[in-house]
């Protein structure tokens, strides 16, 4: 992929569809002058074609300029907001790295969960509130999209989480548990980066997470799990975070750690607590 | 008068139906088991009052609430590894392949009434036990209560501290839930760190390569039937030598090393710590209804690929983690094409050279003193300055090791790099028992010199008289007599002298003594004596 490249993806589908594959109608000769036929199949043609080619023009025409304006406002506010660091034309600079072919679900991801724009340089992008809105932020990921094909907005139908949670808990546990903890609470990483907790994360965004690899996290693309499976894990993430803490209070989820603090400063306090009572004298 | 003086004897001469009966029935008992001597004995058992002394209480109480969820768990607790596909009541696992052990964990906790209760009234106990034994002992050493006659008391109590340590991890590892696969892994991978045997005790602990098939079975038989056998025995030989040696008492008014001043078991006591079990036991149920632990349904089932982010062993066996998570990167030597793993050999030998020093503590400390005199006078902390020094570093060496074994999470939670968590632990492991040894000392001196100083001339009442010759002077509140006794009465020592022996030689183990027994008596505040105070009270005011 180059800088030069400026075939865009929001366009490709619709060239397709243009392509029309032109049915042929075989009709045997009449009664009629033999140049009827030809007169005939000629003018039919003409007719199916233009009236074709006129009706599809338009509509690519309507959508182009839906998407370009689209487009047109991604690039403005990308020149506004981000052109700073990753450059006018997408190339990256030593402050960050080029966005060209990262592709949209990267840019709804970073953009979407408050990551992007940059607070603070730092080991990792923070989460904090996003600043542009969600059309503004379409329009940034539809604006870095057109500069380089990469991974889509995901479809909804993986989103919904409803797939199979017991399959999404397996998954989870061999892929994403070493870093995210098992229990979704997170985990530190090398350097001051982490891997952030799962709960209360939009699916979308995992799914973006996922197929993208934000920060330090590696990417899982369709061969490694299929979207299926995906959806799968998004599934056990909801069922995680709908299910209440069934024990009682969970303390964070952070296991032994937040167990033995408790009973050391909780349990045994409280029980410390009772002897000096017991044998305070009475006044 | 005659007559009224006979008429209580004679009402005390026919006892009442229910006394008749206790009376036939103690006698009955007695003619055939002799065991009034026994009663006359523990009844008359004195317990002091003050709180650090319940701490053994706790734990004692704590295990007896392990031993009743327990017995409840082993009804419906499957120590299989045989392969199950979950079908019970928890969604996110349905149709999941698991270890019996795993799945019947899962149904004791989502389809057996009160199961999940008692799992985590018997987890959180577990915790209580350990912690409270932990507690008891650092009250015991700080108070110089395991000198001479308790010295073996202290190596039994140590004991017991370790097999509690091993209850907690082997009931830790029989859910085979992924949290304690993982523990067991690691240890698996210290078991193989053993230069030479190391595989071969693996294969015979795991009955053949990790994971295998066995192990469930094995820790099973440990934890229920060999540890606790060993325990309870360890226990009762624990609560005779108690009976035996009495117990030790904070100086005060009226107490000496012959007697013990405080309540005796029957009936005060007995009634006391009856009530205190209850609220032990109410308090770990409090905790077990509201708290959660051990949430093996979120772990899921072991499986040895997967190995979860802040992976952690229960909080007594931190400090073992936490050793192996300090050692620094390439401590490894290859030798004839073997290698040597130091990063494992290290921290496995540290530890027990840790808890070796805390083992036998007391003959150390015996042998540096040369005391061997009966000691039933608790100390205060600050009495024993070198002794509360030494202690003061031990505590900081184990916390920094706990602490090591929860770096990832320091480290997420208070935004740090890990790496530099990790380097800062290991210089804390070096430093911090200096700094804490220098820091306990100096203060205990302090206030030893506080102390005699308030014995000498009281409290500063803060009323400043002026005398008629124009002299403004301070009145200082006297202590009555009950609060100086506190302050005054403890033992003072001076370093032991070097003597030549029967032949005239002084060995040089007579030097190393020498040299211990000045690091530990050189500075020291030597106690008020009376002279001082009646001077003191003599010379003034």
């Amino acid at each position: 992929m180059t800088a030069t490249d400026k075939k865009t993806r929001g366009i490709e589908p619709s060239m397709a569809k243009k392509s029309p594959s032109t049915a042929r109608r075989e009709r045997a000769a009449g009664r009629r002058h033999p140049l009827a036929t030809v007169a005939l199949l000629a003018v039919g043609l003409l007719g199916t074609g233009g009236a074709y080619a006129l009706f599809t023009t338009s509509a690519t025409a309507e959508t182009s300029t839906a998407a370009q304006a689209v487009v047109e406002d991604g690039a403005k506010l990308f020149a506004a907001n981000c052109a700073t660091c990753h450059g006018m034309n997408l190339q990256g600079t030593t402050q960050a790295p080029s966005l060209i072919g990262v592709g949209a679900a990267s840019v709804d991801f970073q953009v979407g969960t408050g990551r992007m724009p940059l607070a603070a340089t730092g080991p990792q992008a923070e989460e904090k509130p996003p600043q542009f809105t969600e059309e503004q932020t379409l329009a940034l990921a539809a604006f870095v999209a057109s500069k380089g094909p990469g991974p889509g907005l995901p479809n909804e139908e993986y989103l919904n989480a409803d797939g199979d949670a017991a399959v999404g808990a397996e998954l989870f546990r061999i892929n994403c548990a070493m870093c995210h903890n098992v229990a979704g609470a997170g985990g530190a990483l090398t350097e001051g980066k982490f891997a952030p907790p799962l709960g209360g994360v939009d699916s979308k965004h995992v799914y973006e997470a996922m197929v993208t690899g934000p920060q330090n996290m590696p990417v899982f693309n369709d061969n490694n799990i299929s979207p299926e499976d995906k959806a799968n894990i998004i599934t056990y993430l909801k069922v995680l975070e709908e299910t209440p803490s069934v024990g009682g209070f969970g303390l964070g989820d952070l296991g032994p750690v937040s167990e033995g603090l408790f009973i050391w400063i909780f349990g045994l306090g409280a029980i410390v607590g009772i002897t000096i009572w017991l044998t305070a004298k009475s006044n | 008068m005659t007559t009224t003086q006979a008429q209580p004897p004679s009402t005390s001469l026919e006892p009442t139906k229910g006394a008749r009966l206790t009376g036939w029935a103690a006698n009955y008992i007695d003619e055939r088991t002799s065991i009034s001597g026994l009663v006359k004995e523990l009844g008359r058992k004195i317990f002091p009052d003050h709180w650090s002394f319940m701490l053994g209480e706790v734990a004692l109480y704590s295990f007896i609430v392990i031993l009743l969820s327990g017995t409840f768990l082993t009804f419906f607790f499957q120590a299989s590894m045989v392969p199950v596909i979950y079908e019970g009541a928890y969604v996110p696992l349905k149709g999941i392949e698991m270890s019996a052990a795993m799945a019947s964990t899962l149904d004791i906790s989502f389809d057996i009434r009160g199961g999940l209760l008692m799992r985590q009234v018997h987890h959180w106990a577990a915790l209580l036990f350990v912690a409270s034994i932990g507690l008891h002992m650092l009250r015991v050493y700080f108070t110089g209560a395991f000198r001479k006659p308790r010295e073996i008391n202290w190596i039994i109590g140590f004991l017991l501290f370790v097999l509690a340590m091993l209850e907690g991890f082997t009931g830790y590892s029989l859910p085979d839930d992924l949290l304690s696969g993982n523990g067991l892994r690691i240890i698996d991978g210290m078991v193989k760190g053993v230069p030479i045997a190391g595989t071969w005790i693996s294969y015979l602990i795991f009955g053949g390569e990790f994971p295998g098939t066995d192990i469930v079975g094995r820790l099973y038989t440990v934890h229920i039937l060999l540890a606790p056998a060993i325990l309870v025995a360890a226990l009762g030989v624990h609560m005779l030598l108690l009976v035996i040696n009495k117990h030790t008492q904070f100086a005060g008014p009226g107490r000496t090393n012959d007697n013990v001043v405080g309540v005796p078991i029957m009936p005060v006591f007995a009634a006391k710590a009856g009530g205190f079990f209850f609220i032990i036991f109410g308090v770990i149920v409090l905790i077990a209804a509201t708290f959660q632990i051990n949430p093996i349904w979120v772990y899921g089932p072991y499986d040895p690929s997967p190995v979860s982010a802040g992976t952690q062993p229960d909080w007594y066996i931190g400090f073992a983690d936490g050793a192996l998570r300090l050692v620094p990167p390439g401590w490894e030597l290859e030798i004839l094409g073997f290698t040597l793993s130091l990063n494992i050999l290290v921290p496995l030998l540290i530890l027990p050279v840790f808890l070796g020093i805390v083992a036998f503590y007391p003959f150390i400390e015996a042998w540096i003193t040369g005391d061997k005199r009966e000691h039933h006078m608790a100390d205060r902390p600050r009495n024993a300055p070198v002794r509360t020094a030494i202690g003061a570093a031990g505590v900081t060496f184990y916390a920094v090791l706990w602490a090591a074994a929860s770096s990832d999470l320091i480290a997420t939670h208070f935004k740090l790099s890990i790496e530099w968590v990790t380097h800062g632990i290991q210089a804390l492991l070096i430093v911090g028992p200096v700094i804490a040894y220098i820091v306990a000392k100096r203060v205990c001196v302090g206030l030893q010199k506080k102390d005699r100083e308030i014995a000498l001339h009281g409290f500063e009442s803060g009323r400043i008289v002026r005398l008629p010759g124009g002299e403004y002077i301070e009145v200082h509140e006297q202590l009555d007599d009950y609060e100086r006794w506190k302050l005054v009465s403890f033992t003072d020592y001076k370093p032991l002298m070097i003597r030549p022996d029967s032949k005239g030689r002084i060995s040089i183990l007579q030097r190393v003594r020498a040299v211990a027994s000045n690091w530990f008596f050189e500075d020291r505040i030597a106690p008020v004596t009376r002279t001082e105070i009646e001077q003191q009270h003599g010379g003034h005011h």
